[in-house]
């Protein structure tokens, strides 16, 4: 049911569905993880999704265990039921040449002009004017429509900057719509700010149940909301996988498991595996609490377990299915 | 592999900078109170330089507000100082030392400086770095532990502030700066041509009036960031200096160990001091002689649905540690000349001053005075 609000429509039964998922959550909490996971379960349900990132990282890549990802929007996954996802990490001066050429035509002089330095000198001269960049490729990408009128993508995941950085890099549209006052650079700012607001797009917030994280997280939410983003769900990420049953854990009931295993103990060993054992109860009981403190949040909830032995391309299968699964 | 020996660090009478590297969310901040902390201990005058700090441990620092002046720690067997950086000051005060005052007037005012100020790329690389050599030129302190600030790369700390400072000297800045002297100052043809087109397209982009605004405020700033561009290297200097220390922390996840890796190159690469790697939250298998394979066989057979999930959750932990081991070994034999310290155990909340002595639970206990 959460998943399906994640995949299929916004928080609001009349809404539209959402074509713009913007996942964000504290550094190091799995964003890039969990864009790829719920890329790939848009893709299973058949949808054609544009998976992108705009730090230049090539954290998407790595995960995906893909070659270094450009402009292209090259196919990188096949989902079930004809769907795929495509990746992009965009680059601001290929973002502004790209801009130039398709609003005014003026590729070439743009091209020419990057030799010379005045690209990077552009972007940097007007804070903000890079992530309008940016995003403003993930919003054409979103608009592009085939000969037949109908969208390219479905929709588009992005593998946002961290939460201490999202808000700016998302806000920079509207700044630069305010410190700029004609021009086509405030029409798409303007543009940018519009396609923010509007009800298909949702923002993810990635947090672990953990208490430095859950608290960013909660404390993040008013300034996002400031930006007139609707929220999408959060998501408990690497959490415990396996839940303790209640009871106490007894090395009696531990011996008799590995005895019929016919695996030799020791009472150290016996004694280490119950301490282990507590230690796993203890985080299980500080993640219930981090749990409920989330849902002050009032936002859909969506938990993904921790897969041991480190992310690839399948253990991203994995979670892209359980996130199917919710629905 | 050798290790890093982190006491022996902050002990080090000849190291008085230690650098904390890493990409976000692997413990910079904390770890770098807690050197701090034990440097303290360990009867050395010590300020921590924090940059963005969760709220509870600037509590447990003593640091209830925003403020960029070192406050001292109380509870302390000995002298340890703490201050979060103030971007926004930091730059006033720059401008108000650099720039002349009538100067520096129309600069703080200026629309632009605002936006410059908060978030201009590199600005909070420049303004740690500012601090730092602020710090390291006080006679007060035996110890400097800086927290880096949260970039998309450890590099940026290195590299963004001098790239800042020569952003303002480019030549692309000095046309805007003044397009109209450059062209009456009878320029080469072909050069003039040039600078009309890049004015047409920087128009179409940031659009005419914008493009004024920055010119304005840029010859208002122009002798000020001079000055910028001097202090940046200064300030690099002393990061290259043999007084100062960089340990460089990773999660012990491979996104996370590839970027220390990375940028521990760069550190070698530059002969920039590095001390080594930190890889922090190493996962423990307090019970190796049960091997992933056999403990879910154990689980599968289990009649206590309690021993069976404890011998579940007990093949995750080996595997995990397994693989963190392989991550751990990667990154020394990628670099057999540096050394490894490793960090297991966590503590989910830094709440007081023991948690952040619970950090390094490893060390001996600091010598009482």
């Amino acid at each position: 049911m959460l998943v399906r609000v994640m995949i299929e429509q916004s928080t609001s039964p009349s809404a539209p569905p959402i074509r713009w998922h913007i996942v964000t959550g504290k550094g190091g909490v799995g964003k890039t993880t969990v864009a790829s996971a719920l890329a790939l379960a848009l893709a299973d349900a058949g949808k054609k999704v544009l998976l992108a990132e705009i730090e230049g990282r090539q954290a998407l890549a790595r995960v995906l265990d893909t070659a270094p990802l450009g402009y292209g929007e090259e196919k990188i996954l096949i989902g079930k039921t004809g769907g795929a996802v495509h990746g992009i990490a965009v680059d601001a001066e290929t973002a502004l040449i790209d801009y130039l050429e398709i609003f005014y035509s003026m590729g070439k002089a743009a091209r020419g002009l990057r030799r010379l330095g005045a690209i990077d000198f552009a972007t940097t001269i007007a804070p903000g004017v890079r992530d309008v960049l940016l995003i403003g490729k993930i919003t054409e990408a979103l608009r592009r429509r085939d000969n037949a009128g109908e969208y390219i993508y479905d929709a588009v995941v992005l593998d946002a900057p961290p939460t201490g950085r999202v808000a700016r890099v998302l806000g920079a549209a509207h700044e630069v719509a305010q410190l700029v006052k004609i021009g086509p650079l405030k029409r798409h700012g303007e543009l940018v700010t519009s396609m923010l607001a509007d009800p298909s797009t949702a923002l993810h917030l990635v947090t672990l149940l953990e208490d430095m994280p859950v608290r960013e997280t909660i404390e993040s939410v008013p300034e996002l909301r400031s930006l007139g983003i609707a929220f999408g769900s959060v998501i408990g990420n690497r959490t415990s996988p396996v839940p303790l049953p209640a009871g106490r854990i007894t090395q009696v009931d531990i011996a008799r498991a590995l005895d019929a295993a016919g695996l030799p103990t020791s009472r150290t060993m016996l004694a280490s595996l119950a301490e282990q054992t507590r230690g796993h109860r203890q985080r299980q009981d500080n993640e219930t609490e981090h749990r409920a403190s989330l849902e002050t949040l009032g936002l859909p909830y969506v938990e993904l377990p921790q897969l041991f032995g480190g992310i690839n391309r399948a253990a991203v299968r994995e979670l892209g299915t359980r996130l199917g699964d919710f629905a | 592999m050798r290790s890093l020996d982190l006491d022996a660090l902050v002990r080090d009478r000849t190291k008085r900078i230690i650098v904390c590297c890493g990409s976000g969310g692997v413990g910079k901040t904390t770890l770098a109170a807690a050197l701090a902390l034990r440097g303290a201990e360990l009867g050395r005058r010590t300020v921590v330089l924090t940059i963005d700090p969760a709220r509870r441990l600037a509590q447990a620092l003593g640091l209830e507000e925003l403020d960029n002046t070192p406050h001292p720690v109380p509870g302390i067997n000995g002298e340890l100082h703490a201050m979060m950086l103030d971007m926004k000051s930091t730059l006033d005060d720059m401008v108000l030392a650099y720039a002349k005052p009538e100067r520096a007037e129309e600069i703080l005012t200026n629309p632009f400086y605002e936006s410059i100020s908060s978030s201009l790329a590199g600005t909070q690389e420049y303004m740690a770095r500012e601090k730092l050599g602020q710090l390291a030129a006080d006679t007060r302190w035996d110890v400097i532990v800086v927290d880096t600030p949260p970039s998309r790369s450890a590099l940026d700390f290195l590299d963004a502030p001098r790239a800042l400072a020569g952003f303002w000297d480019s030549r692309m800045a000095r046309l805007l700066v003044a397009p109209a002297r450059a062209s009456g100052r009878g320029m080469l043809k072909a050069f003039s041509l040039s600078l009309t087109l890049v004015h047409k397209v920087l128009s179409k982009v940031v659009g005419a009036q914008l493009l004024k605004d920055a010119g304005a405020f840029m010859s208002a700033a122009e002798s000020l960031f001079g000055g910028f561009q001097q202090r940046a290297e200064r300030t690099y200097a002393l990061l290259a200096a043999d007084q100062t220390a960089f340990v460089v922390i990773a999660a012990p996840r491979a996104e996370s160990m590839d970027e220390a890796s990375y940028f521990a190159d760069r550190l070698v690469r530059d002969d920039m001091p590095f001390a080594g790697f930190v890889v922090n939250r190493v996962v423990q298998d307090t019970v190796s002689e049960l091997d992933a394979g056999a403990s879910l066989r154990a689980a599968q057979v289990a009649s206590s649905p309690v021993a069976a999930a404890a011998l579940r959750l007990h093949a995750g932990v080996a595997k995990e540690a397994t693989h963190q081991q392989v991550l751990i070994a990667e990154l020394a034999a990628g670099h057999p000349d540096c050394s490894v310290a490793t960090i297991s155990g966590y503590n989910e909340a830094i709440n007081d001053l023991d948690d952040l002595r619970g950090v390094f639970p490893e060390l001996e206990p600091a010598p009482a005075k």
